[in-house]
């Protein structure tokens, strides 16, 4: 098989030979540049594009670079201060819309949103902080619905199915009421592991395993041994 | 090289950012050779004696004295540092943002089991009134830096107090960055 046909790109001023019509956060990575992502992940087949963290200018315009495949000649800012505080404050702004009690949080320490900000050197919000209401659904026979640290990023109702592929998460409500709901019929089937997946596809503490949680010593977990901004 | 007078306080907190900071372990000895301490649960002085040029808040504000407080170590402090979840978002404290008081009192001493069922919600000129939610500090004050982490560790509480003290620019280590 011929390797695909690379093509120039330049980011920041520097020019870069990248193969052709892949996803632009995958091209800037095989070149050392990480970009900030959300709700994208490595080796996603459809980009959902709701997070919008991964804010880069393509030709002049803010785009999500998740949403994008190289082209010919496509010039990128991608490492500006206007840039790096465009993506830090979109983090500030999911901090301070849901109620983010990282001490309190079963998913402290694998969060990918922690993550993030701390990559981006977030220590406050400059917004002001919402303390919105949100639902705790205990409801599933294997899930708990944590609606507080839901950052709405779709992950988990457009790309997880249970055993028979059926669809568990959705959503209800439009604007700042959307709220992810269980289907309790599909839940039910939920196996532990597949469940697991599902707590584990939320990039938050979200989506909950009953009984699951605060299992792995400080120190130890995801992103305490593996941080974002560790060049790899 | 005059001392840095440094002042501390524990608003809505559970003394924990106080905890971590004595976590600096043996840096203690270096930073009572450059510093002096004024006001502070640590000295247990009560009142500002001097200017202060470091000012530490642990804590957010939940009643009206934190709200007092607050605002005297912005009047007396050079710099003023939110230290913790709880001075930064509010912390744990802010569970209660979403009840609203009546809610929240009821909750606390008629609901709750250990409630000795004589329906009364204690009320005293003597006792802080508390706010309608706990705020987290910079909502109410200017904040020049923030220390994050529950509790920060010594090192984060170690490298900016050591910046600053020197006059340099506090720059935080990515590492030392943490929420929880
Ligand atoms: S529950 Fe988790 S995966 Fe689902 S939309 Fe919210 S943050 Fe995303
Ligand atoms: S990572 Fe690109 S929009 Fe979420």
């Amino acid at each position: 098989m011929s390797s695909p046909k690379k093509i120039p790109i330049t980011v920041d001023g520097k020019k870069y030979d990248v193969p052709k019509n892949i996803n632009l956060v995958e091209a800037l990575s095989s070149q050392g540049i990480r970009v900030p992502t959300l709700c994208w992940y490595k080796g996603m087949d459809d980009c959902l594009g709701t997070c919008r963290v991964c804010t880069v200018n393509v030709n002049g315009r803010p785009s999500a670079a998740c949403t994008l495949n190289t082209t010919e000649e496509m010039k990128i800012e991608f490492d500006t201060s206007e840039l790096n505080d465009l993506r830090k404050s979109i983090i500030e702004l999911l901090f301070v819309e849901g109620n983010h009690y990282c001490p309190s949080c079963e998913k402290s320490g694998d969060c990918l949103l922690q993550a993030e900000a701390q990559a981006l050197e977030m220590t406050h919000s400059r917004f002001p902080y919402e303390f919105n209401h949100y639902e705790i659904d205990y409801s599933g026979e294997m899930i708990i619905l944590e609606r507080n640290r839901c950052v709405h990023c779709k992950r988990c109702t457009e790309l997880f199915t249970n055993d028979d592929g059926e669809k568990v998460f959705s959503f209800i409500g439009k604007g700042k009421d959307t709220q992810v709901v269980i289907n309790k019929e599909t839940e039910k089937s939920l196996s532990k592991h597949k469940a697991q997946e599902a707590m584990d596809l939320c990039p938050v503490g979200a989506i909950l395993v009953k009984g699951e949680g605060f299992k792995t010593p400080y120190g130890e977990r995801k992103f305490e041994k593996e941080p974002l901004w560790i060049k790899k | 090289m005059d001392k840095k007078v440094i002042s501390t306080i524990s608003l809505a907190g559970c003394f924990g950012c106080h905890m971590s900071f004595l976590d600096i372990d043996l840096k203690l000895l270096e930073l009572i050779e450059l510093v002096e301490f004024n006001r502070s649960p640590l000295t247990d002085i009560k009142t500002f004696s001097k200017r202060i040029d470091i000012g530490i808040i642990e804590g957010g504000c939940s009643n009206d004295e934190n709200v007092k407080v607050l605002k005297d170590f912005r009047k007396n402090c050079d710099i003023l540092i939110s230290l913790g979840e709880c001075a930064i978002m509010g912390g744990l404290p802010a569970l209660r943002n979403h009840l609203t008081l009546k809610e929240c009192l009821e909750e606390a001493y008629f609901n709750v089991p250990t409630s000795n069922h004589n329906q009364t919600i204690p009320r005293h000129e003597d006792l802080p009134q508390l706010l309608d939610k706990v705020y987290p500090c910079h909502e109410l004050v200017k904040i020049d830096y923030f220390l994050p982490g529950c509790p920060p560790s010594g090192e984060i509480i170690w490298q900016a107090l050591a910046a600053l003290i020197k006059n340099d620019k506090l720059e935080i280590s990515k590492r030392l960055i943490k929420y929880d």
